[in-house]
């Protein structure tokens, strides 16, 4: 039998992997259940008291909010990005318009938060411009809650979920929608009934994308959310960073990553019953 | 169900300032099986296109049934098509497959069944039922595609190159199928190829196309025996063409003088030519006999009687296809094989040969003043 070099070849990032990844995430298991310390730190004995915490109201409001954020987050990006995916694959300028969409990756996350900040924040652009024109007498308070949370968000992700798209859309057998067509279907049932489904996989794929991220969401919240729009992200921060409460930190972020790691499996599993149907 | 007849009444379109259909004008009758022929980028693919509705024309009018299509689009005329692709659903089985357009149509669930089920029998594939596109060979994903296009009962139906897919043998066979099921149908069929096998062995009519434009339209037979152009000739099956100066007319028959053959050739005047043409003569290779000793020639019959030397042979099996060289000139020549004893010893390689052709069987392709 022929020697499978494949597990040497993946030594290096296995290890890699180990170091970094598994061994935190252990670490982090681990942390949950034991107990805060008084000064700061962990001791070394069994508690539930991290995970009877997150039953607490204000935390499981957080998760709420968390929650709703992210999937108005994913389903607002998927219905920005399907278009203009369709439009990219359909155009001729195809590669510029995909450059235009890597563009923003240059800049750097913060500072494209706070470029909205310079246009929605009280002495920003627009404030500047309606107050001008007289439209309205004092500043508009457009920022410091979930829909300006939500808002650039969706803005941050957008490119997340319109390269997956992209990339089935232009996969996607047009031909196909004459076919419906030819046999009687309008152009909204082909879209329906061929197109959609056609490209489920790259829906499934840019909803993962935007959704999960802004599930641990944490810069965008804090900069531009307030108290009002506060999501677990900020809650682990300042579980660390103020409280100094390791073990629910850990108990949380263990419960962001299970719902990761949930809605990865249910992708998996509607992916590969798909491709055994179309094998 | 019954066929639709067409109508194209001067049809142009052009891509990009290219025009690729240029001022088309013919009808299809009713329950015709009639094919368009033609080399890729003749304009036959767009031609049907513009029928199925696909495509929009710039001027003309394309008439089913004597309706005006302008304002119909594509899921509103009583077209179907079958795609060079199939564009089968691949989410889709064989049955949700077949069943979609009737799905579209809101019919009941019972209908539908009986319906799809008619239809699979009558491309043989009952029991495929549950299995996917990706699961299917490509005649069976063929067939899958008869059944979508054919179960909404369509006047006509369009193929688009529909079996070039597929290899030699299984394309005979479903050949003969398609031309059984436009027997059992009698819908029109409008069938896209640039496989001249094809076009003759099953249509009632083919058109000949080349750059935008028909050339001929015709029986096989037509088309094949009596080509009306040097295109025409040459794209469907092989022929010669011999140039000469118009010598001698007299009656049906007129004689050239060939610059290449040194010698006067009779041909058939089909079209009225005057001395002192230029013109150009097609002649089908299988026309021509090949005998070492030379024919008698009677006063009656309008022969043409060469001398040439023997070029080249290919075998074919039922027939081997001789090069003749005159002064330089190749002429082919198609000799069938027959029993053993009317060609006890087969003519060689570089061997002199008489070869000659009744004046009836050439026919005038081009003639200019």
């Amino acid at each position: 039998m022929k020697k499978n070099y494949g597990t040497i070849y993946s030594l290096p990032l296995s290890v890699w992997l180990a170091f970094f990844f598994i061994g935190p995430t252990l670490i982090i298991f681990l942390y949950s259940f034991l107990k805060k310390s008084p000064f700061g730190g962990v001791e070394r004995s069994f508690s539930l008291d991290a995970f009877a915490f997150l039953f607490n109201p204000t935390v499981l409001q957080i998760a709420w909010m968390t929650l709703y954020i992210s999937i108005a987050v994913a389903v607002i990006t998927l219905f920005l990005a399907l278009p203009t995916a369709y439009f990219m694959a359909k155009s001729r300028y195809k590669d510029s318009l995909l450059l235009f969409i890597i563009i923003p990756f240059w800049v750097n996350f913060l500072i494209r938060i706070y470029a909205w900040i310079a246009i929605l924040g009280n002495n920003g652009f627009i404030n500047n411009f309606l107050i001008q024109t007289g439209l309205v007498s004092d500043n508009f308070q457009f920022l410091y809650n979930p829909y300006a949370v939500v808002l650039i968000t969706v803005y941050t992700y957008l490119p997340y979920a319109i390269l997956p798209l992209y990339s089935t859309i232009e996969k996607f057998d047009f031909g196909l929608l004459e076919a419906s067509k030819d046999l009687g279907a309008t152009h909204f049932q082909g879209l329906k009934k061929i197109f959609i489904p056609g490209i489920k996989s790259g829906i499934y794929t840019a909803f993962l994308f935007t959704f999960i991220p802004a599930l641990g969401s944490y810069a965008v919240p804090q900069l531009v959310g307030g108290t009002s729009s506060m999501m677990l992200g900020n809650v682990i921060a300042r579980e660390i960073i103020i409280t100094r409460n390791f073990p629910l930190a850990s108990a949380i972020s263990l419960i962001l990553s299970l719902l990761t790691i949930i809605g990865i499996l249910v992708f998996m599993k509607k992916n590969e019953n798909e491709k055994k149907a179309v094998k | 169900m019954s066929g639709t007849s067409v109508e194209i009444q001067g049809l142009s379109k052009s891509f990009d300032n290219h025009q690729v259909l240029k001022n088309l004008s013919f009808d299809i009758r009713s329950g015709e099986f009639f094919s368009i022929l033609g080399p890729s980028g003749c304009g036959k693919t767009t031609l049907l296109r513009i029928i199925g509705g696909f495509e929009e024309e710039d001027s003309g009018v394309v008439l089913l049934d004597n309706v005006d299509m302008k304002n119909y689009p594509a899921n509103k005329r009583k077209t179907n098509t079958i795609f060079q692709s199939y564009a089968l659903f691949p989410h889709l089985t064989v049955y949700e497959n077949i069943a979609f357009p009737l799905k579209i149509k809101k019919m009941t669930k019972p209908l539908i069944k009986n319906e799809v089920e008619k239809y699979l029998n009558m491309v043989k594939l009952s029991g495929y039922e549950k299995k996917y596109p990706k699961e299917l060979s490509g005649g069976q994903k063929q067939r899958v595609a008869i059944a979508r296009a054919l179960i909404n009962q369509p006047g006509i139906l369009l193929l688009d190159e529909p079996l070039s897919a597929l290899d030699a043998k299984l394309r005979q066979h479903m050949l003969v199928e398609l031309d059984s099921i436009h027997d059992q149908t009698g819908i029109t069929f409008i069938y896209i190829t640039h496989d001249q096998h094809e076009a003759l062995s099953v249509s009632d009519r083919v058109a000949v196309m080349n750059e935008g434009k028909i050339l001929q339209i015709g029986t096989p037979s037509e088309i094949y025996e009596s080509p009306k152009d040097a295109f025409v000739a040459d794209f469907i099956g092989e022929t010669n063409f011999i140039e000469g100066i118009v010598q001698e007319k007299g009656g049906k028959f007129a004689k050239l003088y060939s610059e290449t053959l040194k010698t006067m050739i009779e041909f058939d005047m089909d079209q009225s030519v005057e001395i002192g043409d230029k013109v150009k003569l097609t002649i089908r290779p299988e026309k021509i006999r090949v005998k070492r000793e030379n024919p008698q020639k009677t006063s009656s019959q309008h022969f043409n009687i060469l001398k040439g030397k023997v070029d080249e042979i290919i075998y074919h099996g039922f027939q081997s296809k001789f090069f003749i060289d005159i002064n330089g000139f190749i002429l082919k020549a198609f000799k069938p094989h027959l029993s053993y004893f009317e060609e006890s010893e087969r003519i060689g390689w570089k061997e002199e040969v008489y070869f000659w052709w009744d004046a009836d069987d050439s026919f005038l392709v081009e003639v200019s003043k």
